[in-house]
């Protein structure tokens, strides 16, 4: 048993964290918030390019590095500590994963190399308007075209980074069909005919989320008709892993924030942090986030080995990280006081960031009902 | 990152396993786990096992082999621990000696003391209790007034220490005492062993919230004991006390996950047993307590990758000890909420008397975990201050 990053898994760590205080530091986060593409066509090149990022751990079979969800984890975990700004989530995450675990061999040699070069950007659009994340949510219509093609007709909603992608996975269903039976993924180009993009103001402005209406939009089937479900479910316990590996880094830039800020801020005469209502408040978060830590390292590792216990430790992992990285970023905004409230100081951002991961991919009371049905409960 | 034993692990993991098949039969196999480290049920024949156990050399796995240990690593002791609870084994006496005194005179004894007390400890001959707390004493453990005079080769202790766990059962007692009158608080403290059974000490047991008394109140009325029973320096007891508190925290409750995690089943089976479960409320609590106890096996599992690594427990092993705490006090209020109206009624097996079941007692007993081995808000000062490096509270 060993659970510690190896040398060349910090390395990686300390690389990434050196490019994103270079090229994502708060100004640009502040700067690419308010854009509506909300992220740098450079800076996306030079993840692909210089630091390998959108292929780690894609099979080298399709352009990648081969790497894990180990390595993915550690990458995640530095991009939600800067608050990176970039359709990194949305294209490796989301569309690879879904394309890793649904797609023909034919298909993965079509579509992962634009995702490891950089060139594409993609995102998986499965929730609809009434922001359910189960198969239940999924009601969008695919309709044989006849011809081996189909066409979709319907509305994604809360699609991430759906407004710039140029490849769009889409879960839908057949005729007649509910629940987890008659689910399909279709891949779309992001300039289909029919398919109308908006792009939502977000609370959160760090990560922007689109509004896609398909209008008998051409959609090519992606993987096998009828069987997606399990491809998506095995997608998103994925996503709920990499979520609270991002979940941790904002955790833990958030409880630096506090405790810094608790060493210098004097009252009283003295730093609040000599406070015992105040140090314990830190105590709570680091204790939190070294809980936060171990749960979302240790589902990473389900995750690369593919082993039974991923479902289960992937609502585990996604519950506890929501719920302590809210709390961080809460408290961090307590600690800070009235500075912590404006729009000027960074603790919002992080508030904001914490809020809409909660909520993503299913809040911790939807994942501990999964939880509890997967230990038999 | 591999959460899989490696081939010796594996080995050692087995031996583990056919030895326990091999011996843990009979009336051992029926007693089952224990329900703590102040458990009392079946006191003679766990002492038999326990002797048992210390001839097969399962005590003090991970001391140095010159003292009669088998110098395991800390993934040796971690699989021992697991395939223990495991199996069901009986609840462990010798944790005083053992999982206490033993690894703070590994780190710290003279050579004469680890000679005359850790093999007693290995073969489960003498039993230890600690004597840290005092009626002025609690959270403030420097405020202790158990005084220690020399009187030529011998110190004479003369005090009272309470919350002492088994002192009706120890030979030994490690006690902190007031050596130095006039020197700062933590600058005047001897950490020295004491013989329990001599004419100056008594004691008195305390009935506590569980109907049950473990705990003691002891009285040192001019004890007396060798004047090379100190450990660590005179007058520098301090770092002796916290170096075993360090133990306390850390490693020794690293084995308690799995002991928790098989309460929380029995907490779960009642759930779906009487219905409670169909309840979206009780689900999540349900869920959420299970989340915490896997995570609290993650936490112990970095700690011991940690540890192997650089050998000592740090002040992160505060984290541990507030976070199971915490937990299992939780646990104890969901196994209420889940029992309903029968956890109103005690048991009719007591005869009469004030004794509990397993669900009602650890719910009980709980709440005395968020305050020994350092109350969590102690926990949380020394995670804020050393951990976290915040200012002390001016004192």
């Amino acid at each position: 048993m060993n659970f510690a990053f190896s040398e060349e898994q910090e390395e990686l760590r300390r690389s990434v964290r050196r490019f994103l205080e270079d090229k994502s530091p708060v100004t640009e986060v502040r700067r690419l918030m308010e854009t509506t593409e909300g992220y740098d066509p450079k800076v996306w090149a030079q993840m692909a390019n210089e630091l390998g990022l959108q292929s780690l751990h894609i099979p080298e079979a399709y352009g990648g590095q081969g790497f894990s969800f180990v390595e993915l984890v550690v990458v995640l975990e530095e991009m939600g500590r800067a608050l990176l700004c970039a359709p990194f989530f949305s294209t490796v995450c989301l569309a690879a994963n879904a394309v890793l675990n649904a797609a023909t061999e034919e298909q993965k040699q079509a579509l992962l190399p634009g995702i490891t070069s950089g060139e594409t950007i993609a995102t998986l659009a499965f929730t609809e308007p009434s922001g359910k994340w189960d198969a239940n949510g999924i009601t969008m219509e695919a309709t044989p075209d006849g011809s081996g093609g189909y066409t979709l007709d319907g509305t994604k909603m809360f699609v991430l980074d759906g407004h710039v992608a140029n490849l769009i996975v889409v879960a839908a269903r057949a005729a007649g069909t509910g629940g987890t039976e008659g689910i399909s993924f279709f891949t779309v180009p992001g300039d289909a005919a029919g398919l109308t993009r908006t792009a939502l103001p977000t609370m959160d402005q760090t990560r922007k989320q689109a509004k896609l209406e398909f209008s008998g939009v051409k959609a090519e089937l992606l993987g096998e008709a009828g069987a997606g479900w399990a491809a998506l479910s095995k997608t998103l316990d994925q996503v709920a892993v990499c979520l609270a590996a991002e979940q941790v880094g904002g955790a833990q830039r958030c409880l630096d924030m506090s405790v810094e800020y608790a060493k210098v801020r004097i009252q009283f005469g003295r730093p609040i942090g000599s406070f015992q209502a105040i140090k314990h408040k830190c105590a709570d978060m680091l204790l939190e986030v070294e809980s936060s830590k171990s749960a979302a390292y240790y589902a990473g590792w389900a995750a690369a080995e593919d082993n039974d216990e991923l479902p289960v430790v992937a609502s585990l992992a996604k519950s506890y990280c929501s719920e302590a990285y809210f709390h961080a970023a809460a408290e961090n905004i307590q600690i800070h006081g009235g500075i912590g409230f404006t729009w000027e100081h960074d603790a919002h951002l992080y508030f904001k960031r914490a809020k809409s991961s909660e909520i993503l991919f299913g809040d911790p009371t939807y994942h501990r009902e999964l939880l509890a049905q997967r230990i038999g409960i | 990152m591999d959460f899989r034993d490696t081939p010796e692990e594996a080995a050692f993991r087995d031996e583990v396993r056919t030895w326990l098949s091999e011996n843990l039969v009979g009336e051992f196999a029926r007693i089952g786990g224990g329900r703590g480290t102040a458990d009392e049920e079946h006191w003679d024949l766990r002492m038999e096992w326990e002797r048992k156990l210390g001839g097969a050399g399962w005590i003090g796995l991970s001391w140095p082999t010159e003292y009669g240990g088998r110098g395991a690593t800390f993934s040796e002791q971690a699989i021992f621990n697991e395939e223990y609870v495991k199996a069901n084994a009986p609840g462990r006496i010798t944790f005083f000696g053992e999982g206490l005194l033993g690894p703070t005179l590994v780190a710290l004894g003279t050579e004469a003391q680890k000679q005359r007390f850790l093999p007693p400890i290995l073969k489960a001959a003498e039993l230890w209790c600690q004597g840290y707390s005092e009626p002025d004493a609690g959270s403030d453990l420097a405020n202790v007034r158990t005084r220690a005079v020399l009187d030529g080769d011998e110190w004479v202790i003369t005090g009272q220490k309470v919350w002492t766990t088994f002192a009706h059962h120890a030979d030994w007692c490690f006690v902190i005492t007031r050596t130095d009158f006039d020197a700062p608080a933590h600058q005047g403290i001897s950490y020295i062993l004491v013989p329990m059974r001599q004419p100056g000490v008594t004691y008195r047991p305390l009935r506590q919230m569980t109907g049950a008394g473990e705990f003691n109140e002891v009285f040192f009325d001019e004890a007396r004991t060798p004047v090379d029973m100190v450990v660590g320096e005179v007058n520098g007891g301090w770092k002796t006390a916290m170096t075993t508190l360090g133990f306390e925290r850390g490693t020794a409750f690293l084995s308690m996950q799995l002991a928790f995690e098989r309460e929380w089943r029995n907490v779960a089976d009642m759930a779906r047993k009487n219905g409670a479960a169909d309840d979206p409320v009780i689900r999540d609590r349900l869920a959420k307590a299970y989340a915490g106890v896997r995570i609290m096996a993650y936490n112990g599992m970095r700690m011991q990758t940690a540890l192997a690594k650089t050998g000592k427990v740090g002040p992160e092993a505060s984290i541990g000890k507030l976070y199971w705490s915490t937990w299992h006090r939780s646990l104890g209020e969901l196994a209420m909420d889940i029992l309903g109206p029968a956890g109103q009624i005690v048991p009719a097996a007591g005869g009469g008397e004030y004794v509990l079941d397993d669900l009602q007692r650890s719910y009980m007993f709980s709440r005395s975990e968020t305050i020994y081995a350092g109350s969590s808000e102690i926990q949380k000062n020394i995670i804020g201050e050393r951990v976290l490096g915040l200012p002390r509270e001016p004192r």
